[in-house]
């Protein structure tokens, strides 16, 4: 057997035990019932923020520390609290990838990363901020003109 | 039905040259595919055949380009490109980076650079004219495909950016769009002055970085195409060795451009994002990175083989799969496949088949030209054909199915490639340059494996139908192997230079590395001993292999540097593999001190929020509230949230944050901005500002902002009627009216003579604390209050205003309220030595560069002495 055939396989041995070791570090995409059921666990919690609880984020007292309810599509509900200031577009996001563990009666996550609606799913021009919103005169003009 | 004032022409321009485009590669792949085995007399035909269609296609790009740039910088609203990219306030450099913020775009982009280097190869490369383009105008047929937009028995081919608003369907829910408002109707014919403005670029991308990160990456990532053809050509022409010396440049200039393209787009990160740093394991960066790795490990073995003749499979290996990623990290970024893992890659358009459709094509394109014979190259066709089909039908039913398809190919090509190109039975020796250097490619491919396989987790998880997610520490999983690898590396960097190629003599090599490695020494224990990289979040073990990875690649910068020296006499034109080596090795320990010695500087350690409430348990967090005019201590600075500012046209708003030294007075003010509610979405898109030193930058971003808009205030003013000299007492501390004044005919115009005017002046007194004054001032007419100003002192939260006066006293009212206070959260980091990683980026690139020129200028001169 060649040297290289040695450090080949010694170091392709390698590789596949680095990835073994790594697939066993691996979580898991789970639902607000399944993080519950599992307290302690690190998981990844899709769910999106419940906009009927109250949220709380006050930077004076504590910027550090934001409350509010998470709602999976299931419709579980979980109080969440993540040690940082609001993730950028939580208010816009259609989804949030929570990553963390279910503590206490509560979802403690280290990581929130948000999900938005796709840009090719866009908004209504009719509704976009910066157009010209349709007048009812217009509106009639169109319809005798069908007629 | 007519539209009023929609501009067609650009649009049927553009799409009919996609036409043409598609049409004039397939022609060129075809004609130069046959130009390659032609008989002599037939050969000049079909050459010229190729050159005029790749002629045609490479035009046509160009005209696509202008068709849609031109949309863009007009605004032409009617198409769905410019509506959903541009906005009428958008600044003239970001109409470009609006060009590649979509899929389309990017993709144009790609081809443009392939139809560039095209006519390069065209130009330069007589010999291997014919097999080179024909692999490249196939691959370019693939790009012209992903932009055509056309239906093929229902199944859409590509996404056409020059599709117009109203056919695009985002029109379909919106009912003031459509006649009579009803949703069954057609469009209405004036619609277009109802869309007055676009949906702008994300304001993300609105960033100097963003104008040019794309094209130089995407030249890069074409430019990975020329070294695959090559190899391809090579083993097709079954000439296996005179394409090597050919490909060498490109290979380089490949590494130059891709890595100076990935490099930019962390240099982006680092300035415009906020996850505090220029790298985060993205997949998106990941899957940019893989390939340049390999092809760094393709150039050594072309090197290798140069010099020896040993390797040459792995060079015909390495450059295969370098392209082949590159195409797969087409796909994990444009499939949408990476939704839940990557924060920036782009959304699902629907075109995951064709994605990968060009991936299986490509990877069975290599044991299709390392087919012995032409039959085993139908068969491999008709293999490909139906994997492809078995792919569309099975993938949902055998899972892994696309998977064992693409290591099929590749396996495929690697049988083939080992009955048909030669090697050295001969053993290297161990103290040859060849050994240690093959060592280290192996090395650095293994490592790029090791992150691809990481990053394509979720890939895993659509074939296998799991539900597997990235652990707890995500990014520590990959610092945790490539911090051994970069020691390894490091190593191999520093050491194998100064050995010479088939077996040196361990005098002369101990010799000459003995002072660089003396330097080393010194200056490494130096740097252990006096810049203290103590980062002990992930133990002790991961911290003596950041001591290990640190000291190895501070060798490699040392030994690389004296080798330009010691090995190349000074001679610089002869040295590029030296200087980007240097510059390889100072960019791995710029990255090394620059991760290991972050520091955050808003520990949130003293000042406001002390008391964590009902969360007692709390440790204190990264991120310091600081009130608007309150100098707040954050480590070493005094630093004041002074003033906003906002941009005139966009909803972005600039924080004034004034720093000030403890140790040394030095002061200096930093900008972090904002778009604050952008487009009416509540919350902050935030880009950070840097204050840049030569040895560490200060790193700031806004986190949160909050400012009183008065709606939701409700606490009112709490009357005191007091005369000169009385107190009024509030929660921290107390006030004394000072001054009293009352006068009759107001000089300016609004008012009237007979209008009076009072100003009342007020000194606020902090229990044990500061002082401020404060002026009030209050205009009436007969009894009737015509104008009033409130005055808050900010860091007393206290806004004060005169109600009335009568006979010489005043009715001051006062309001406690949180809500007077204009705040903003603050997160800043100390970057050490970040400089560092850029210079070795530079220094990698030019040394990369120079080697390029060197061996095109070698080549040419060995061309003359030829003819």
């Amino acid at each position: 057997m060649k040297k290289f055939h040695i450090i080949l396989l010694v170091l392709t041995a390698a590789a596949i035990a680095v990835l073994v070791s790594f697939l066993q570090t691996t979580t898991t995409y789970d639902t607000v019932a399944i993080a519950k059921s599992k307290p302690g666990k690190y998981v990844h919690l899709m769910a999106k923020w419940d906009k009927s609880a109250p949220m709380e984020y006050d930077a004076l007292k504590n910027p550090n520390y934001l409350a509010f309810t998470a709602i999976d599509s299931l419709g579980d509900k979980v109080e969440v609290v993540y040690h940082n200031p609001k993730p950028e577009n939580f208010e816009l996001s259609e989804k949030l990838v929570m990553k963390g563990k279910y503590e206490d009666g509560k979802f403690v996550c280290q990581s929130i990363q948000t999900k938005c609606p796709s840009k090719y799913k866009d908004q209504d021009p009719a509704k976009h901020p910066g157009n010209a919103t349709p007048n009812k005169t217009s509106y009639y003009k169109e319809a005798t003109l069908e007629n | 039905m007519d539209y009023i004032g929609e501009h067609l022409l650009p649009g049927q321009i553009g799409h009919f040259f996609v036409v043409v485009s598609m049409v004039a590669s397939l022609t060129a792949a075809f004609a130069y595919f046959k130009a390659v085995n032609a008989p002599l007399e037939d050969k000049k035909g079909w050459l010229k055949l190729g050159r005029l269609s790749f002629i045609t296609e490479a035009a046509s790009v160009l005209i696509i380009f202008a068709a849609l740039f031109h949309i863009l910088y007009h605004h032409l609203f009617e198409y769905r490109y410019a509506y959903q990219h541009t906005s009428l306030s958008l600044e003239f450099k970001y109409i470009m980076s609006a060009f590649w913020e979509g899929q389309e775009g990017s993709t144009l982009l790609w081809a443009f650079w392939q139809s560039v280097l095209g006519l390069i190869v065209m130009k330069r490369e007589k010999q291997w004219e014919a097999p080179v383009m024909s692999v490249v105008s196939f691959a370019q047929f693939f790009l012209a495909t992903m932009i055509a937009g056309i239906y093929i028995f229902d199944v859409k081919i590509g996404s056409n950016p020059f599709i117009l608003l109203r056919d695009s369907g985002l029109l379909d829910e919106a009912p003031a769009m459509h006649l009579n408002f009803d949703l069954l109707q057609p469009i209405r014919p004036d619609y277009l002055t109802l869309v007055t403005d676009g949906n702008d670029l994300n304001p993300l991308l609105q960033n100097y970085w963003m104008v040019i990160h794309p094209p130089i990456l995407f030249l890069g990532f074409a430019s990975t195409l020329i070294p695959y053809a090559f190899a391809m050509a090579g083993i097709w022409t079954r000439d296996f060795k005179t394409w090597v010396p050919r490909a060498i440049p490109w290979t380089l200039f490949s590494i130059a451009f891709l890595g100076l393209g990935i490099m930019m787009g962390a240099k982006w990160a680092y300035e415009s994002l906020n996850f505090g740093g220029y790298w985060a394991w993205d997949p998106v960066e990941n899957a940019s990175l893989v390939p340049w790795m390999i092809m760094v490990s393709g150039l050594h073995a072309m090197l290798i083989y140069k010099h020896t003749g040993y390797s040459l499979r792995s060079s015909f290996i390495f450059l295969a799969l370098s392209f082949i990623f590159i195409v797969y990290s087409t796909f994990l970024t444009k499939s949408g496949v990476l939704g839940d893992s990557s924060v920036h890659a782009f959304a699902d358009i629907g075109m995951n088949g064709q994605l990968f459709l060009f991936l299986i094509v490509f990877v069975w394109l290599a044991p299709f030209f390392a087919a012995k014979t032409d039959k085993q190259r139908w068969i491999i066709a008709g293999v490909t054909l139906l994997l492809s089909l078995g792919t569309y039908f099975l993938a949902d039913k055998i899972p892994g199915f696309p998977l064992y398809v693409i290591l099929g190919g590749v396996a495929t090509y690697i049988v083939l490639l080992n009955k048909q190109v030669p090697a050295i039975q001969k053993e290297e020796s161990v103290s040859s340059r060849e050994f240690w250097m093959f060592v280290g490619s192996l090395v650095f491919f293994l490592a790029a494996m090791i992150i691809i396989f990481q990053t394509s987790l979720p890939v895993f998880n659509k074939l296998f139908d799991s539900n597997k997610a990235p652990g707890e520490n995500d990014e520590f999983h990959y610092n945790k192997i490539q911090i051994l690898i970069a020691f390894v590396i490091g190593l191999l960097t520093a050491v194998t230079q100064y050995l010479k190629y088939r077996t040196t003599s361990t005098r002369i090599f101990i010799k000459k590395i003995l002072w660089p490695t003396i330097i080393s020494a010194v200056i490494a224990s130096l740097v252990l001993a006096f810049v203290k990289v103590n980062y002990m979040t992930h133990g002790l073990g991961f911290l003596i292999n950041i001591w290990l990875a640190l000291v190895a690649t501070i060798y490699a910068t040392i030994a690389n540097a004296s080798y330009i020296w010691l090995g190349m006499k000074g001679k610089l034109g002869n040295s590029g593999g030296s200087v980007a080596h240097f510059g390889f090795g100072l960019m791995l320990v710029g990255m090394i001190l620059s991760s290991g010695k972050k520091e955050v500087l808003s520990w949130n350690t003293s000042g406001i929020a002390v008391n964590f409430g009902k969360e007692s348990k709390e440790k204190t967090g990264e991120n310091l509230t600081m009130v608007k005019g309150v100098p707040l201590q954050m480590n070493d600075y005094m630093v004041t949230y002074v003033g906003d500012s906002a941009h005139p046209k966009k909803q972005q708003t600039y924080f004034k944050i004034h720093f000030k030294s403890k140790k040394n007075n030095e002061e200096f003010t930093l900008l972090p901005n904002a778009f604050v509610n952008y487009k009416g979405n509540e919350g902050l898109m935030a880009n950070p500002s840097s204050k840049h030193y030569l040895n560490h930058d200060i790193f700031t971003y806004v986190s949160s902002y909050y400012k009183p808009d008065g709606k939701e205030d409700t606490v009112s003013f709490k009357p005191n009627t007091v005369g000169v000299g009385d107190t009024i007492f509030y929660s921290k501390g107390y006030m004394l009216l000072e001054k009293l004044a009352a006068k009759d005919g107001l000089p300016t115009q609004e008012f009237d003579k007979s209008d009076t005017g009072y100003i009342a002046s007020v000194k606020v007194q902090e229990l044990n604390g500061s002082s401020y004054s404060s002026d009030m001032l209050l205009i009436k007419n007969k009894g009737k209050v015509l104008y009033r100003t409130q005055d808050t002192v900010m860091s007393q939260s206290l806004v004060l205003q005169l109600n009335d006066v009568h006979n010489n006293e005043a009715i001051i009212g006062v309001k406690e309220s949180n809500d007077v206070l204009e705040y903003l959260t603050l997160k800043a980091y100390k970057f050490p030595y970040i400089n560092l990683v850029w210079a070795g980026v530079v220094f990698l690139v030019i040394g990369s560069l120079i080697a390029m020129f060197n061996r095109v200028l070698k080549i040419e001169k060995k061309g003359i002495r030829v003819a």
